[in-house]
């Protein structure tokens, strides 16, 4: 007790914890040593690695036979890949659906449910249930509804040979695609923000009422900009999550490109039969594009620490 | 809580009380039927797996069912080879979580309890590797991998192995956990680990003996979100093994998607078999799995 009347300063502190034994430097040196070594050697060197590759030519695993490639693996992609536009078009819906759509239903959802609205409990449930499911199962619950002879061809009354092709119809997959996706993301999005909620001060709230404020009042003046940083993290998590998507297309459409996405783009140019170094190129295009968002992230949660 | 106390109502402010409770009855009655289309996807595969594709074939999809039970899952765990699936799944997730913990733990134990200078830079390097797309890292990887096999004389040594899998689970994953673990441990008073210090405690019996009882809350979020995210992986799993009888369920129904389109039903059997795991986590450890996921998002 008497050191704390001393009042350390943290640098002091800071002095004070370098007296290490032999032993605890060994025992540091391993519980930092290990998990270091396997981030950055399966991590950080394979994502620079892929950046240096994608300007190269490269099949097998013979360091010899990698080859100068220059810019021609992104001119292949931007100027000879009509698919690699379409992809993005796709994306840049997916974007902009789960951004204007998808995440702010979540939001509503988690805060009328954080208002304990009759049966709040039940409903949180409900639409919490798809998130634990995988986006694997995810896809063939939704096929069972879909499908030729599925649910809702039935309830339309469509015999199999004018049954509308959900997936496969150009007018309609892309948003087929989209109300698969929002059925998980939207319960994602709620659980994030009702924890965020949780946090908000009912006083201010309360006395936003007492003020006279309407529920729509509330929301957009008190309680949504105090929830700035669950916003940012909402906001980030909408656009990687939407440039990501891969696993449920993949599911449905494998590898066909029935309906092109970046994913998938990028896991047909990298692995099996047309594997080579433009499938590097694509990856990289899809971090650039990552790039700003998982910036964002990292600033909005180290703000405390990097000052 | 200071929403239950109720302050005595105003009588010119019932009126708009009273409108508002009208207002409240509709949202609820909306997010309700919505609720239901919310769950409605799954409930039909349910009952879907319940009865032979056959019938619906002959009847179309409203026919009433003049066969029910548990035929197709019985037929699906057979046919399917769901439990060779549901092994290869443990091998990867338990190894896989475990490692993540214990790795993860050990950074955030470091960076959060002994003040170096790379502190805040470790945590950047690991938050910021975990958020990397899987397939940037991916091309890399698999070459080391083969390249590995090689040196050691066995092709299979990491790739097509549950090792391999795991590997790169943990080395991923791990950037999460340590993130969650740090901005926990943060909270924990540091007067702890001082008087741990005070008393002689080596770092060994500091992290085992004194933080690590300290942890469980946490480890155990984490741990039920890990498992659930490892075993709903699909792209790794796929990418980086190339026998179908060693894949994880999750990957494995891929396949299975494209081989038993004949019959349907029995895929819905399959699907909800696969989904179980899952289940028992919403039914059961929901709080571990939210408690996880808003940990990490939204920083304690």
């Amino acid at each position: 007790m008497s050191v704390e009347t001393a009042a350390p300063s943290g640098k002091q502190v800071a002095r004070r914890r370098r007296f290490f034994t032999r032993q605890d430097k060994i025992t540091l040196g391993f519980f930092i040593g290990i998990p270091t070594f396997l981030h950055i050697a399966l991590v950080w060197f394979p994502a620079i690695a892929t950046i240096g590759l994608s300007f190269t030519y490269w099949t097998g695993i013979r360091f010899e036979d990698i080859q100068w490639a220059g810019t021609a693996n992104y001119e292949n992609i931007f100027f000879n890949t009509p698919i690699f536009w379409d992809a993005v078009r796709n994306n840049t819906i997916w974007i902009l659906w789960f951004f204007f759509i998808a995440t702010p239903l979540g939001v509503l959802l988690a805060y009328q449910i954080d208002r304990e609205i009759r049966g709040h409990k039940l409903y949180q449930s409900a639409y919490f249930l798809p998130v634990v499911l995988s986006l694997a199962v995810t896809g063939i619950i939704w096929n069972f509804l879909l499908r030729p002879d599925g649910f809702v061809n039935g309830l339309l009354g469509l015999p199999i040979s004018e049954a509308i092709s959900f997936f496969g119809d150009e007018r309609y997959n892309i948003w087929v695609i989209m109300i698969m996706a929002s059925w998980r993301h939207i319960g994602y999005i709620m659980l994030l923000y009702l924890a965020g909620l949780k946090a908000v001060d009912g006083a201010l709230r309360e006395a936003a009422t007492i003020d006279g404020a309407t529920e729509w009042q509330t929301f957009r003046k008190v309680v949504f900009p105090a929830m700035k940083p669950v916003n940012i993290i909402v906001i980030v998590i909408t656009i990687i999550e939407s440039l990501r998507a891969f696993d449920m297309v993949y599911i449905i459409y494998g590898s066909s490109g029935g309906l092109p996405i970046l994913g998938v783009l990028v896991f047909n140019n990298i692995a099996g039969e047309g594997a080579s170094m433009k499938g590097a190129a694509y990856a990289v295009i899809l971090f650039l594009l990552s790039i700003v968002p998982i910036i964002t992230y990292l600033q909005q949660q180290f703000k405390d620490d990097v000052r | 809580m200071t929403t239950t106390v109720k302050v005595p109502e105003l009588p010119k402010r019932k009126k708009k009380l009273y409108a508002q409770d009208i207002k409240d009855r509709f949202i609820s009655i909306f997010i309700g039927i919505f609720a239901v289309v919310w769950v409605f996807p799954i409930v039909w595969t349910l009952w879907s797996s319940l009865r032979p594709y056959a019938e619906i074939r002959a009847g179309g999809v409203f026919s009433p069912p003049q066969e029910l039970g548990v035929f197709n899952y019985t037929e699906a765990i057979d046919r399917m080879q769901l439990p060779t699936y549901f092994t290869n799944t443990v091998l990867i997730t338990l190894p896989a979580v475990f490692l993540i913990l214990l790795l993860g733990s050990l950074i955030a134990f470091v960076v959060t309890r002994y003040s170096f200078k790379f502190n805040v830079a470790m945590l950047l390097l690991f938050t910021a590797g975990n958020l990397l797309p899987p397939q940037l890292v991916f091309i890399p990887v698999f070459k080391l991998y083969l390249l590995l096999g090689d040196l050691v004389g066995d092709r299979r040594f990491l790739y097509d192995n549950h090792w391999g899998v795991i590997l790169i689970h943990v080395a991923f994953q791990m950037g999460f956990a340590t993130f969650v673990l740090s901005s926990y441990m943060k909270t924990i008073p540091k007067e702890i680990s001082e008087s741990a210090m005070v008393d002689g405690a080596s770092v060994f019996t500091h992290y085992f003996r004194v933080m690590l009882p300290l942890l469980r809350p946490p480890l155990a979020s984490l741990g039920v979100l890990m498992i659930t995210w490892i075993y709903n992986d699909f792209f790794w799993a796929l990418v980086l093994m190339s026998t179908d009888n060693k894949r994880p369920i999750t990957s494995a129904l891929g396949r299975l998607t494209g081989e038993f389109v004949t019959d349907y039903n029995l895929l819905a059997a399959g699907a909800m078999i696969a989904a179980l795991p899952t289940l028992i986590v919403f039914f059961v450890l929901r709080k571990q799995f939210v408690g996880g996921l808003t940990l990490g998002s939204t920083k304690g």
